[in-house]
């Protein structure tokens, strides 16, 4: 169904960098000096997860003429923001710094993707909010360059990939989260990876669309990681954003996950309640993709099982293309409901939106 | 609720008849498994033991918090699993197993990386099936083992033992080299339609050399046990849009110790997504839900326990009472005890299904 009324807050935007050479202006002296003598510009950074052309990283009517998907600041007013009638929008950048191996050309990189955000997007129209993108390869720097960017009020979230080099809860990501939880930012675990492990847990796939559909899989083991290593037993005040997740999944996912700890969670002396209640207080999800039965009927079983009317959060995941016309919401989604996913769960999750708001 | 049948004291003859597709047999110790091995591999076995893919060849790098029910372990000593008697007593007997279809893990060959080795392996697994149960209980039945990474070898296997009806499916590792569904492995596919044996995956497949989770290594049993449910759905997903279903159509595959609650969910989000990318997988005549529902059961242990009952019942009813086929894991510390679970409203019919006829009509009991 489509958006009823003005005022939704959209929590994941995609905005495609053109280039390594679209960045080098936010590079300093060194990095200028590297990107020229390595002509690094003439190399690919678009990552492995959404090559640009590919059906499901640009919906056909929201590709701008020209560049990748999500590269046109026209286009995303015209149909991201004016279209569904948002009031805010979070932009998410996917782009190759998290790829490398390279820890300081990581954080470089990173940087300037955060510079160009701001001077790009930020700068040029109000409604618009960031995240940050972090060299996870290394949280300490990581946790540096969250601590530099938090001074800028509108990036309101840490974004990460959810494919990384170890699992999410391990304690050596636990600056970047000390960093996220003093701050009042969401880490935003967005769909895709660095490929450091199979994206399958059988083995490298044939298909990008196995890749995609298997993003499921690497959430779930990325809640299981963040949950039994008892990160939120640590940081109490920080909730994680799980960005084009889908939704369906994580109900039977926690039925076992509860099943499971109770019989051996003497192992994991920190996590002192059921792990479903442990991500209701602590995870949220966006709604697209909706990986939802066929026909309308069962919306609400699948909506009951998650046991909460807090866990989810209104996005379009422009451009990708995850829904045709104006239909950002299931059918059936009945109206109390509607209005937590459009604004008031938004609100609860990004305090950041919240002082911008009161 | 029908479950009151179960409460009730009952004889032999109307309590409700047990197929258990997921039972442990164990050896006594490893050497149990020599007498089964050509002179030259009990020679290289004792030399150079078992070559794998991870760093304790001897141990899981997950040590679990208990292995084994305690109350498993057989009076007469050896580890739980290892003594036919006291199982009889313990399991068959007393839950009314009428077949029970053995899954022998260890040593299999699956994740050997001599796969000569691997294969000699597999098929003194077979033999001692042969030798310690099947031919001893008439209720057990065995699963044929094969080493996936030497597909002539795995053939070879299956057809040595197809007209052997002691033998009722070829078992191999949910995590092979390469995911399931790939080309190389389609000659095991192809003998198994052709001999009507259903494929039988068992978690977890260790020791295939990569991560456990996409997300890289867990570390702790509780989070390794999760991965019994993401492994399931990798070999899932593959077999589905690799095309295994299309090019062998009357292949069956039985996804064992994954759950199944996540069926439903996963084949909703493969519709879905199929739907916008089937350009990349023109082979797939169908949607991906249709291969699922035709060629797909679940055994059902660890039964997933939804928050509400009622959620169980829906979860089966998106899958079809038709594909599950009930298991215990006995004797694993997380069996599933047939008087204990599916304790949801469900009619008699619903659960004959699950406990029984539906294990009858995939693998041919009787």
């Amino acid at each position: 169904m489509r958006v009823p009324y003005k005022g939704a807050i959209d929590c994941d935007v995609h905005v495609g960098v053109p280039g390594l050479s679209a960045l080098v202006p936010y590079l300093d002296a060194y990095w200028q000096e590297r990107v020229r003598v390595q002509q690094l510009e003439r190399l690919d950074f678009s990552i492995t997860s959404y090559p640009p052309s590919m059906p499901l990283s640009g919906r056909p009517d929201w590709r701008p003429e020209k560049g990748p998907p999500g590269s046109d600041l026209a286009l995303l007013q015209a149909k991201a923001l004016d279209g569904f009638g948002s009031r805010f929008a979070i932009l998410n950048a996917l782009w190759g710094s998290q790829m490398l191996f390279a820890e300081d050309m990581a954080a470089a990189f990173c940087r300037a993707v955060n510079d160009w955000v701001a001077a790009e997007w930020l700068d040029r129209d109000p409604r618009l909010r960031a995240s940050i993108m972090v060299p996870t390869q290394n949280p300490e720097l990581a946790a540096e360059e969250i601590e530099h960017r938090a001074r800028d009020p509108r990036f309101v979230q840490v974004l990460v990939l959810a494919g990384l080099d170890l699992p999410l809860g391990r304690r050596q990501h636990w600056p970047m989260f000390r960093a996220a939880e003093r701050l009042g930012l969401p880490i935003g675990v967005h769909a895709g990876s660095t490929y450091r492990h199979p994206p399958s847990a059988s083995g490298w796939p044939s298909y990008l669309l196995e890749d995609y559909v298997s993003n499921t899989q690497l959430f779930a083991a990325q809640l299981t990681s963040l949950v039994s290593e008892g990160v939120f037993a640590k940081f109490p005040g920080l909730t994680v954003v799980l960005l084009e997740s889908g939704f369906t999944w994580l109900a039977p996912f926690a039925w076992k996950f509860n099943k499971t700890w109770r019989g051996v969670r003497s192992e994991v002396p920190w996590v002192t309640k059921p792990p479903f209640d442990v991500i209701r207080d602590h995870v949220r999800l966006t709604i697209q993709p909706a990986d939802l039965p066929p026909g309308a009927a069962p919306l609400g079983d699948v909506l009951d099982q998650l046991g909460s009317d807090e866990l989810l959060l209104f996005a379009t995941d422009f451009p990708h293309w995850q829904f045709d016309g104006d239909d950002a919401l299931p059918d059936g989604l009945p109206p109390d409901l509607t209005r937590k996913i459009l604004i008031d769960n938004p609100l609860a999750t990004y305090s950041r939106l919240r002082e911008t708001v009161s | 609720m029908s479950i009151t049948e179960l409460d009730r004291p009952a004889s032999t003859d109307t309590r409700l008849k047990v197929v258990d597709c997921d039972i442990h047999p164990t050896m006594r110790e490893d050497s149990q498994i020599l007498p089964f091995l050509p002179k030259r591999w009990q020679d290289h076995y004792k030399t150079y033991r078992r070559n794998v893919r991870q760093g304790l060849h001897g141990t899981l790098t997950h040590p679990r918090m208990q292995v084994n029910r305690i109350d498993a372990i057989p009076p007469g000593g050896g580890p739980p699993g290892s003594d036919l008697d006291f199982m009889r007593r313990q399991h068959l007997d007393a839950n009314n197993i009428e077949w029970g279809l053995l899954q022998a893990l260890q040593p299999s060959g699956a994740a050997e990386r001599n796969v000569e080795f691997g294969a000699a392996l597999a098929s003194a697994n077979n033999d001692w099936q042969i030798a310690e149960w099947i031919d001893k209980e008439p209720r057990l039945k065995g699963s044929i083992q094969v080493t996936q990474e030497y597909p002539e070898a795995a053939v070879r296997e299956i057809e040595k033992r197809a007209n052997d009806r002691r033998f009722v499916q070829v078992s191999m590792s949910p995590r092979a080299d390469e995911p399931l569904g790939r080309r190389r492995y389609w000659p095991i596919f192809e003998a198994c339609e052709r001999n009507d044996l259903p494929i039988g995956l068992h978690v977890p497949g260790f020791g295939a050399g990569y991560a456990s989770t996409p997300a890289g290594w867990p570390s702790f049993y509780l989070e390794e046990h999760q991965t019994f449910a993401f492994i399931i759905m990798g070999v899932f997903t593959s077999m589905v849009l690799e095309g295994a279903f299309e090019a062998f159509p009357g292949l069956k595959l039985v996804l064992v110790e994954g759950g199944f609650a996540w069926v439903a969910p996963l084949a909703w989000r493969l519709d879905k997504h199929w739907e916008r990318m089937r350009s990349e997988v023109p082979h797939l005549k169908r949607k991906p839900s249709d291969y699922i529902r035709e060629h797909i059961w679940y055994t059902t242990q660890p039964m997933e326990e939804p928050e509400r009952h009622e959620d169980l019942v829906r979860a089966i009813e998106w899958i079809g009472w038709d594909r599950l086929l009930f298991s215990t894991d006995y004797p694993h510390w997380d069996f599933d005890d047939p008087r204990m679970v599916l304790r949801v409203n469900v009619t008699n019919a619903q659960r004959r299904m699950i406990f029984s006829e539906n294990a009858k009509r995939v693998f041919r009991f009787g």
